[in-house]
């Protein structure tokens, strides 16, 4: 039976104007300075003098159709029907009318989301889909960034950070959650184990060999049947077999890690977009709650905290003080995994005098 | 089924504490919703992720789903433990384009949710890591039909696979007085140039489209999308020196030295006795530190275009890549400049699908040729501002120096006629 099937409107991205609160609609580009009344709270003012107030609130990003409903109430009652959504999941609302601002806070609040994340903040963690979602993760998203913003809930509250403060998480060493000035990221320790009854009917073995970054993996029969084998000298466990090639099974529940980098920062500001640096690794993929993680980067925030200067990133910080301070206030060991040896690394070794005593 | 619940001993441990709890938000669809089947699913989806915390194992597999006439758009996922949580077995998400800028109101929002209940497990995310609302869950049959119905009032799918992926935008003109281009604007004029390339995935690997306004880059672009637009302006920065005095007075005068003055990457800035600020243009780097401390009182410069990096990626396979300037400058004002822009676009995704390799990104093929084949493949000149210094190696065949000496002085002189006019 033949059944007609709709032809796709290849409408692509929509038009955002048509979703856009009027009053960023009138203004648009046309806005002249903005400050910061309150944690939570941006004021931006136009040239043409008309002013609007956002409200910044954390959610739990996987939303439930009925919390987006009551954000949706929220923002009828309080914010003309309009919302944002920034690049962390954060929600915004957007209104015209100062006194709209407490009542909209006490709404969210009340309605259990937490109200913050602007400025030097510690803003809502971007985070992965993990074990609720993903084909390959060695851990969760959702449950890692529930656990540590509980833990981090004031200092998202509140801007007592020397900067703004972008923590990622990721389930796999792709590292989709992207640079952070704080990532916790999956390390594999060790090579795949190789489920060979099934890799010649699953998978396309010279895309497999082809993938590993360093030549580990080549094609060969086992017990009669075409699979393949990995150099377990060369194998490096970074799991990038692992996706297009199912049983190269990396993911295990003993040695699949946490590790924690620093100092990523996409912006241009002061110093040119930095890469995450590791830090700390072998921390224990420890479900539900992870608090060795938490632990961690809880001491890393101390320490930046305490020591860094006004509008320093984390990556500033580190460049003022040097690594040699900065794994001593955080006592954390540095071992010889610190030292890089990938392609270019001879860029990240001293090659100089400089050094603080 | 949805009687019989699992139990989730560790889910529950995150109930607790402060920060919404999603693992709450999943139980509510189990327990609350008046749909038997999405009661149904949310239970079979919470016994599986607590198999998973009790494991420390994921349980999805990839496979094959699309809606008709594409062939990407959906991230399909069957799980290996599905005779146990039978209800989850098929749990596909839709990867669906945002409007630029991630602007809503209530009612589309309240309209997508209505959608999603007819069809999907009543979850989703806004916005995934490539910048996709995620509607998370649904089976093979339902995706099909959900489309169509988000598809009639103006949502398409987004990318996934080898494909242009979903691009990014900042809020920028909408609400920052930082922005210095139309990020909404160029986010569609680019996406929608290519919505073949984003539904039918033909290309060596993903392709990301970011847009940032400014400077502070606050969509990560240069890190993390093969093509960056980043807002900037190329005449003097705009200085509301009444404003900066009152900087100085109510913050204190060694406060801006430390914080302004003294954190310059260039040193561009000065303060005078009178407590007026003088930058040097020409050695300011657009960097935004002092805009950014300063909001009142300094604004981007009239002149205002982008720059344009390529290349930037994470870590799989050569290791992360920033983009690299590939136009210092770009006016983005007429339709020509647009015109410009997505035909730049076009070059570099043609180029890259005729030279990359299966599974290298853009920037993996740049390093792999060089910047200059890169460059002279896609018909952009060189330019210092795309370096950090000149080549440090005396290993190059140099036998055509006299002619790229030449051609270098021919386009400074056609650069001088221009800009006479």
């Amino acid at each position: 039976m033949a059944t007609e099937m709709r032809e796709p409107i290849e409408s692509g991205c929509p038009d955002a104007f048509q979703y856009m609160h009027p009053v960023l609609r009138r203004n648009y580009r046309q806005w002249k300075w903005h400050d910061h009344p309150r944690p939570g709270v941006l004021r931006h003012v136009a040239y043409s003098g008309e002013t609007v107030w956002t409200v910044k609130a954390g959610t739990q990003r996987i939303l439930d159709v009925f919390t987006l409903r009551k954000l949706c109430d929220i923002g009828d009652q309080y914010a003309d029907g309009y919302v944002h959504f920034t690049l962390r999941s954060n929600i915004e609302f957007m209104v015209t009318d100062e006194a709209k601002v407490e009542p909209l806070i006490k709404a969210l609040e009340d309605a259990g989301f937490v109200v913050g994340g602007t400025a030097n903040s510690v803003t809502m963690i971007s985070h992965t889909q993990g074990w609720l979602h993903c084909d390959i993760p060695g851990t969760d998203a959702s449950g890692v960034v529930k656990a540590m913003m509980d833990e981090l809930v004031d200092e998202f509250r509140n801007c007592n950070m020397p900067n703004r403060v972008h923590i990622t998480t990721s389930c796999c060493q792709i590292n989709c959650g992207g640079q952070g000035d704080i990532a916790i990221n999956v390390q594999h320790t060790k090579p795949p184990k190789i489920n060979h009854d099934l890799v010649g009917n699953v998978c396309e073995r010279p895309s497999v060999v082809a993938r590993c970054p360093v030549a580990a993996i080549r094609p060969a029969l086992v017990n009669g049947k075409p699979s393949l084998e990995v150099d377990e000298k060369k194998c490096i466990c970074c799991g990038a077999c692992f996706p297009p090639c199912p049983p190269m099974q990396i993911n295990d529940a003993e040695h699949t890690k946490l590790s924690i980098w620093v100092g990523g920062n996409h912006s241009n500001a002061r110093s040119k977009p930095t890469f995450h640096k590791l830090v700390a690794s072998g921390i224990p993929n420890n479900p539900p709650r992870w608090p060795e993680a938490t632990a961690i980067v809880k001491r890393i925030l101390k320490a930046y905290k305490e020591g860094a200067k006004d509008w320093e990133r984390i990556n500033d910080w580190i460049e003022r003080i040097g690594w040699p301070r900065f794994f001593e206030v955080t006592n954390l060991p540095f071992t010889k995994y610190h030292v890089d040896n990938w392609k270019g690394a001879r860029n990240s070794l001293n090659a100089s005098t400089h050094i603080r005593f | 089924m949805a009687d019989k619940h699992h139990e989730t001993p560790m889910l529950d441990e995150l109930e607790k504490g402060p920060w919404p709890s999603f693992v709450s938000g999943i139980k509510r669809l189990r327990d609350q919703h008046e749909n038997e089947r999405i009661r149904g699913m949310a239970n079979s989806l919470l016994g599986q992720l607590e198999h998973s915390y009790e494991t420390r194992k994921g349980y999805w597999k990839g496979g094959t789903v699309s809606v008709y006439g594409y062939g990407g758009g959906i991230i399909p996922r069957f799980s290996e433990v599905g005779h146990a949580f039978p209800e989850s077995k098929e749990f596909h998400t839709l990867r669906v384009q945002p409007p630029a800028s991630n602007m809503y109101t209530t009612k589309i929002l309240r309209q997508l949710a209505d959608s999603w209940e007819k069809y999907g497990s009543g979850l989703q995310t806004f916005h995934g890591q490539t910048g996709n609302i995620m509607f998370i869950g649904t089976d093979t049959e339902n995706t099909q039909h959900f489309f169509d119905e988000i598809n009639s009032y103006g949502f398409d799918l987004g990318g996934a696979g080898p494909c242009v992926r979903t691009g990014m935008s900042c809020v920028g003109g909408a609400r920052c007085e930082m922005s210095c281009c139309s990020e909404q604007v160029i986010h569609r004029k680019l996406l929608n140039n290519f919505t073949d390339d984003v539904h039918r995935p033909a290309l060596p690997y993903k392709f990301k489209f970011k847009i940032s306004g400014c400077p502070n880059d606050c969509q990560n672009a240069i890190e993390r999308s093969d093509f960056a637009v980043i807002g900037t302006w190329r005449d003097e920065m705009q200085i509301d020196q009444d404003e900066v005095k009152n900087y100085v007075q109510t913050k204190g005068r060694e406060y801006i030295i430390e914080n302004v003055i003294n954190r310059c990457p260039t040193n561009a800035i000065c303060l005078n006795d009178d407590d007026t600020i003088t930058v040097k243009d020409h050695e300011c780097v657009r960097c935004m530190h002092c805009l950014n401390v300063m909001p009142k009182a300094l604004h981007p410069g009239m002149d205002k275009g982008v720059t344009i990096l390529i290349g930037g990626k994470r870590t799989l396979k050569i290791g992360d890549l920033m983009g690299t300037v590939v136009v210092p400058f770009m006016k983005l004002e007429t339709e020509e400049d647009y015109d410009r822009l997505v035909e730049l676009a076009e070059e570099v995704i043609d180029f890259w699908a005729e030279n990359g390799l299966e599974h290298e990104r853009c920037g993996e093929m740049i390093e792999r040729i060089g910047l200059v084949n890169f460059l002279e493949g896609i018909g952009v000149d060189v330019d210092p501002n795309m370096v950090n210094h000149p080549r440090q190696v005396s290993y190059i065949r140099m036998d055509g120096w006299d002619e790229e000496a030449e051609k270098w002085y021919r386009r400074k002189l056609e650069e001088k006629h221009q800009a006479a006019g």
